[in-house]
């Protein structure tokens, strides 16, 4: 079966003052239709632009990006995103925000009416249909997100990407929207790359996670499948082997294999590291 | 009955109470500038008696707000005047026809001075289209300066020379190339006036230009992000993302050429010998009477109150205009 995206040989170089900076190296990754990856890695190990590279906001220097036999050229809504710090426009309604994206992605498919109700469908699922009038600068960080997210969702795109979807929020709330995600995804079941800094996070909503090492020239270290059955609830996990196997295993890639040196001197520790890693 | 005595004076009490934070609030709102208007009077006043010009004493307070009386007066004689001439026009030009049915009937206006509220009126016009057509340039060209780098770099240093350039510098040029261009049969603007109104929008036209841009290109790059996966059109693009996002900054620039404009319109007619209040105050010097001195004082009080309720009319406009009705807006 082919896969829905499959990114091939990505590499990143940007120019700097002091030479050739290579961020990525050979990254290749093939996503299927409905399965969840997390990519997870310390920070600075681009993942962030493996990510923009997927959503067309940068360009690969070499390689390239197929989304459904299409080659990715630039950002387009059928690759949504949810950003890190939500993004919503500050002087539109969680109702507005959603608006323009549906506007302009059914404005000549579906009728007034028919994208009125889908607005609100999409409200509703992320439960933000009780503040659809409310300004993002009237709600809470967990809600705004949510707002986000239900953003991206009514795009129907055919991979969402999410970019530290909940870093910035606080555990419990985090808690809160990994559920709701759960529970959205069980519904719609979208293809979705997340890029995320928590192991809980990661192994609880993933089929698979990909583990990337250390940059400079960062690429994929291991990927780990995870078979956890869903429903999938946090609490029943916290006790389950499997469960904190897997967990293991992506701290040991973390904390072992790619323990982050922070160099006092920028220049022998982080050759020590690539040298490491091969 | 008790219980009715009871609840009036827990009314009168919550009406004390309220009434001592109603106080309280008018004294710090109302005190204090009271204050400082009085002791400004008062050094006034002093410092009047102690001057001595050509003209006579320094006009001090009293001096100079009867001057208002005194012009408003003025200006009521001058429209009794003006309705009379109309008056007798007319009646002229009856006989005329009355005794010649041929006669072609020429209807002359009035060419009697320009009293103080006309001038004033005269200035608020001109400052006000000067200004309207600086926005219609300005902030168009801002907002293409803040999308496109190479635009910028390419405007920029023009921007930052015409910048500085003292309206007093502009006036000769303007007024030549008015002139020159603007020659018609039937003018439908007064040549004064569109040397004024070009003046000012030379001078004003910038800060909108520079703020505008400015709020244009720091637009959030997550914003700018939105708008690239939704692929919006350039004009969507403008009017949903760049325009709210910059507002406030196209605000800012608009108050700032406003005062800017107003400062330059009175400059500029002083020295062309423009209708308006420049004018106003250039011809009292010239005229060198006891009164001037008063009447000038006169005119730069109302100069002053005019400018500072342009600036307030602006800061209610942005108020009404900005989405951000928390923030506060001073």
């Amino acid at each position: 079966m082919d896969s829905l995206l499959n990114i091939s040989q990505v590499d990143m170089v940007f120019p700097t003052a002091k030479g050739d900076f290579t961020a990525l190296k050979n990254v290749d990754l093939k996503v299927n239709k409905g399965e969840f990856v997390s990519l997870i890695g310390h920070s600075g190990c681009g993942k962030s632009t493996v990510l923009n590279i997927v959503a067309g906001l940068c360009q690969a220097t070499t390689g390239g990006v197929i989304l459904n036999k299409k080659e990715v050229k630039e950002p387009g809504p059928e690759r949504a995103v949810v950003f890190q710090n939500h993004s919503l426009l500050p002087w539109l309604s969680a109702y507005g925000n959603v608006e323009l994206a549906v506007k302009r992605v059914f404005g000549n498919t579906k009728s007034k009416a028919q994208m009125k109700e889908w607005i609100e469908y999409n409200l509703k699922l992320v439960h933000m249909d009780h503040a659809m009038d409310k300004r993002p600068g009237e709600i809470s960080g967990g809600m705004k997100q949510r707002v986000g997210i239900a953003r991206a969702l009514a795009m129907q795109p055919e991979i969402l990407l999410m970019d530290e979807p909940f870093g910035a929020l606080d555990a419990l709330t985090r808690a809160h929207m990994q559920d709701s995600l759960m529970e959205i995804q069980n519904e719609l079941n979208n293809t979705v790359i997340m890029i995320t800094h928590d192991v809980d996070e990661a192994v609880l909503l993933s089929d698979r996670i990909v583990m990337m090492t250390n940059g400079p020239a960062a690429t994929i270290g291991e990927i780990l499948d995870i078979q956890l059955p869903r429903p999938r609830n946090r609490v029943d996990l916290a006790n389950d082997p499997e469960y904190n196997r897997l967990r293991g295993e992506v701290l040991k890639f973390l904390y072992e294999k790619q323990r982050k040196i922070e160099p006092i001197k920028p220049k022998n520790s982080q050759t020590a590291v690539i040298k490491k890693t091969g | 009955m008790a219980i009715g005595i009871v609840e009036n004076k827990q009314i009168l009490v919550s009406m004390i109470s309220s009434l001592k934070t109603v106080l309280s609030l008018l004294m710090k709102q109302a005190l204090m500038p009271m204050i400082g208007a009085l002791a400004f009077l008062l050094l006034w006043s002093i410092a009047a008696q102690n001057i001595d010009t050509s003209l006579g004493k320094f006009p001090g307070p009293s001096a100079v707000f009867q001057q208002f009386g005194l012009l408003y007066q003025e200006h009521v004689r001058e429209g009794e005047k003006e309705a009379a001439f109309f008056v007798r026009q007319k009646q002229r030009n009856e006989q005329r026809l009355a005794q010649d049915p041929e006669y072609v009937v020429k209807i002359r206006s009035y060419t009697g001075k320009n009293t103080f509220p006309q001038q004033i009126l005269t200035s608020l016009v001109t400052v006000m289209s000067g200004f309207l057509l600086a926005v219609v340039i300005a902030i168009p060209l801002g907002i293409s300066i803040g999308l496109s780098k190479s635009l910028s770099r390419a405007i920029n240093p023009i921007i930052q020379v015409f910048k500085p350039v003292s309206p007093l510098a502009w006036l000769p040029l303007v007024t030549m190339v008015v002139s020159a261009l603007y020659v018609t049969p039937e003018p439908m603007f007064d040549k004064a006036f569109v040397t004024s109104l070009v003046t000012v929008t030379l001078c004003c036209i910038w800060p909108m230009v520079i703020n505008t841009s400015i709020g244009v290109a720091t637009i959030d790059t997550d914003l700018v992000n939105v708008s690239r996966v939704l692929q919006l059109s350039a004009l969507t693009h403008v009017r949903k993302i760049v325009l709210p996002a910059a507002v406030p900054m196209i605000f800012t620039g608009m108050r700032l050429s406003l005062g800017i404009a107003w400062m330059v319109l009175i400059a500029a007619e002083m020295l062309a010998q423009n209708p308006g209040l420049g004018k106003f105050v250039w011809d009292e010097y010239q005229n060198g009477s006891a009164e001037s001195l008063s009447r000038i004082l006169a005119s730069v009080l109302v100069i002053g109150l005019i400018g500072f309720l342009l600036d307030q009319g602006m800061l209610q406009l942005q108020r009404m205009f900005s989405w951000d009705k928390t923030s506060e807006i001073r």
